[in-house]
């Protein structure tokens, strides 16, 4: 049984994220970037799983420029076994990505595709739902806890109202939560094998899918900045204060 | 195996290691595979990737660039800023003075880069030229074999917790051995200060100077910014008496890096060289270039100042100090960019022809790079006496070419602070209101990150000394010359003690320097933890 591992590069979770000056997007100049945390998570549970015996083969696949291949890299270092890059410069909205990958399912034929339940950029946290409805198969998504047993896997998701436990039929789609695991790091001399591990390339628009954007974004900008705070002498001040803003 | 055993270290074996992924050490890389594609060359960096620890000016010579990267100017670095204009100034409170550029800082034809940004630019074109980078990796100690010599370096064990137990991501570091390991860690590289200790590679040379320079890449409001334009000044906000001065390069798209170095052979304990930083930027022509802008990124770093005098054997048995892990910055001209490429260019030659370090300490002396600082080697130490017998022996040496029969001695940082005597020095220093307000919303623009759940990388070997001897004789000046604000004295039910806020700290290695008793040590964290600089 194959497992398919999509990853996204994401500025990493470190760097104090900036608005371009123009509003045109954000600043990736000189920009630490890391393979997106919940991707990771999902990588290292479909690692987990095949190390348990459940699983012969972890495919990691990403979507996006000739820099990707760094992340790729990383997540063969951390053990999967070979990587599909589909290359384009274009932005990739979470149903173009979902389209493209449903292309790399039909051609792979994976039992479970592996995905983070969000990317930490934009936060859509639609591409692994997209997906499961274009494939027509079943979704489990936010796992915290995943057991499989033969066609089925047995998913513990983390809901608004506690934990929910889902039975799903394989071929299926799972997403990753936070508590899922912690993920490994990765060793040096596997990062030397992981340079030898196939990693294949292939145009998106080979893939023959309507890639181009559904929505448009018109701007970019920061929050609003903090107005400084205050110090105050007396309890009295406050009450007053707080009712001349009419907070009282 | 049994328990309690520990497992043998996995063995990764190379022709040639190299410590540390800057200016010096990918340039030594680069250049042995230009040299003999065969040798098998790998280079260990701890920041998570390439250029995340580099902190410089950072206009450069590139005389080492065209040696080093065919072709470099159609391709060049991110930040790359031809040299346009130079202006010195001493500065009083209020008020500037215009001085004659010093003939080391004419920077005609110089560039001004980001120096961890061209490190990164650096990075593929070593990989492609076949070395094996790995960023994210801490050489955590040198290995020897059994004749003492250096066989390489031991990689530090990833998951331990706080108290030194392995938690489940546990790995454990690797040993790389070579037959040469270059030590290419910048100023107090951690190996390097040990590989000093055990082969007294200092016993014939000064002891090694230093100071601290802090820096911000601010991005400005349109127009004010003169891309090209380099500013730097002496006078105040700093005593007579204390060494430093700024810089302020003009760079592109409206940015602009500021920066402040303090040499730290200052002898107030009580002095605290972020705040003279922060004062300089209020100055009133800086205010007004600054004013509304917003800083991008910002950090610290020691940087070396000993110059001859204080350059150790290069050389040890297995392994060789290239670059300012070995001190070759120019402090006249307040470069050593170039000094660090042409230094890994020169070991990599020396290795290529000779397969041995013997030899190279003598090549090293015998260098133009060596012949640079012989030339100035006096005009840092006359500041010892104070800025304005500084500047006289400047333009004496200046003019002589350094060709008088003298040469003065450098003394170390830590022993020049005076003891605390009741008196306190006023600063004559101004009400600020630019940010960073303080050292902790300063940090927040380095974007350190370190595992709170991992063994304390910074060792107070003899936590006594703090509170019997150095609180009253200096008042603990570690909770002052530190940047990043790593160490507070606290006090509460437990006692009084210095608690260490590790998780801050930006890898700067002056605590490591500055401390008087000289009891903090400073070692890796985990491969890949400490400041994620951006462009700086």
């Amino acid at each position: 049984m194959k497992i398919l591992v999509p990853i996204k590069r994401v500025v990493d979770y470190n760097v104090r994220v900036r608005v371009k000056s123009d509003g045109s997007g954000v600043e990736t100049e000189g920009v630490k970037m890391s393979i997106n945390p919940f991707d990771e998570i999902a990588l290292e549970e479909a690692l987990r799983i095949k190390e348990a015996g459940k699983a012969e083969e972890v495919i990691v696949c990403s979507i996006g420029s000739k820099d990707c291949q760094q992340q790729l890299r990383t997540g063969l270092a951390m053990g999967a076994d070979r990587a599909l890059h589909v290359l384009t410069d274009d932005e990739v909205q979470p149903l173009a990505a979902a389209r493209a990958l449903l292309k790399l399912v039909e051609k792979e034929d994976p039992k479970i595709v592996f995905l983070g339940k969000q990317a930490i950029d934009d936060d859509c946290n639609q591409t692994g739902q997209m997906l499961a409805a274009l494939w027509q198969r079943p979704q489990a998504t936010f796992a915290s806890k995943v057991d499989l047993d033969g066609e089925i896997a047995t998913v513990t998701r983390e809901v608004d109202a506690g934990l929910e436990t889902l039975e799903v039929d394989l071929p299926a789609v799972l997403t990753s939560d936070l508590r899922l695991n912690e993920p490994r790091f990765v060793k040096l001399p596997d990062i030397m094998k992981a340079k030898r591990k196939p990693l294949e390339e292939i145009a998106l628009a080979e893939l023959g899918v309507d890639a181009g954007p559904a929505l448009e974004t018109t701007a970019f900008e920061p929050p609003p900045k903090r107005a400084g705070g205050r110090m105050l002498e007396s309890v009295q001040e406050l009450v007053d204060e707080l009712k001349n803003k009419g907070l009282l | 195996m049994s328990e309690g055993e520990t497992p043998e270290r996995e063995v990764m074996e190379y022709d040639v290691i190299v410590v540390g992924a800057g200016p010096a050490g990918l340039a030594c890389a680069m250049r042995l595979k230009q040299l003999d594609e065969a040798l098998n060359v790998c280079v260990i960096e701890k920041a998570a990737e390439i250029g995340g620890h580099i902190l410089s000016g950072a206009v450069i010579e590139t005389g080492p660039l065209d040696a080093l990267v065919e072709g470099w100017r159609e391709d060049p670095p991110p930040i790359c800023v031809p040299a346009a204009s130079d202006e010195f100034r001493l500065l009083t409170k209020t008020g500037s003075r215009r001085l004659p550029t010093p003939p080391q800082q004419n920077n005609h034809g110089n560039v001004i880069v980001s120096l961890g940004a061209m490190c990164a630019w650096l990075a593929p074109k070593a990989e492609a030229l076949g070395v094996d980078l790995f960023p994210g990796f801490a050489a955590a100690d040198l290995a020897y074999d059994d004749n003492d010599a250096v066989r390489g370096v031991i990689i530090g064990d990833m998951g331990v917790d706080r108290e030194g137990n392995e938690k489940d991501t546990y790995v454990q570091g690797i040993e790389i051995r070579a037959p040469i390991t270059v030590l290419a860690e910048g100023c107090r590289g951690h190996l390097t200060k040990r590989a000093i200790g055990k082969y007294g590679l200092d016993a014939e040379s000064d002891p090694q100077t230093y100071a601290i320079g802090m820096k911000e890449l601010w991005k400005l409001p349109e127009g004010r910014v003169k891309p090209g334009h380099i500013q730097h000044t002496i006078g105040w906000p700093l005593p007579n008496g204390i060494y430093g001065g700024s810089f302020v390069y003009h760079l592109d798209k409206d940015r602009v890096a500021v920066g402040f170095v303090c040499g730290l052979d200052y002898q107030d304990p009580d002095f605290t060289p972020f705040e003279a930083f922060q004062q300089f930027k209020h100055h009133p022509s800086m205010h007004a270039l600054l004013e509304g802008g917003e800083i991008l990124s910002s950090g610290a770093r020691a940087l070396v100042e000993g110059g001859l005098q204080s350059l150790p054997r290069v050389e040890m048995p297995g392994a060789m100090l290239i670059g300012d892990s070995a001190g070759l910055l120019n402090v006249p001209k307040i470069k050593g960019t170039h000094q660090a490429m042409k230094s890994g260019m020169l070991a990599a030659e020396h290795i290529a022809e000779h397969r041995t370090t013997t030899g190279f300490d003598d090549a090293l002396r015998a260098s133009e790079i060596v012949a640079e600082l012989n030339k100035v080697r006096n005009i840092r130490p006359g500041f010892q006496k104070g800025l304005w017998r500084g500047l006289l022996t400047a333009v004496v040496e200046t003019v002589t070419a350094g060709k008088l029969p003298r040469t003065i001695a450098n003394h170390a940082d830590h022993e020049q602070y005076r003891k605390r005597n009741g008196k306190v020095f006023d600063y004559d220093y101004v009400d600020r209101d630019l940010p960073p307000r303080d050292r902790l919303a300063s940090v927040y623009f380095a974007s350190t990150e370190h595992d709170e759940d991992q063994p304390v990388h910074l060792k107070i070997v003899d936590p006594d000394v703090c509170f019997t001897k150095c609180e009253e004789e200096y008042g603990n000046p570690c909770t002052r010359f530190c940047p990043a604000n790593v160490y507070e004295v606290v006090d509460d039910e437990d006692g009084k003690r210095i608690q260490i806020n590790a998780a801050n700290c930006v890898h700067c290695k002056t605590c490591d320097i500055a401390d008087p008793y000289q009891v903090i040590n400073w070692v890796t964290p985990e491969g890949g933890a400490g400041p994620n600089y951006s462009n700086l």
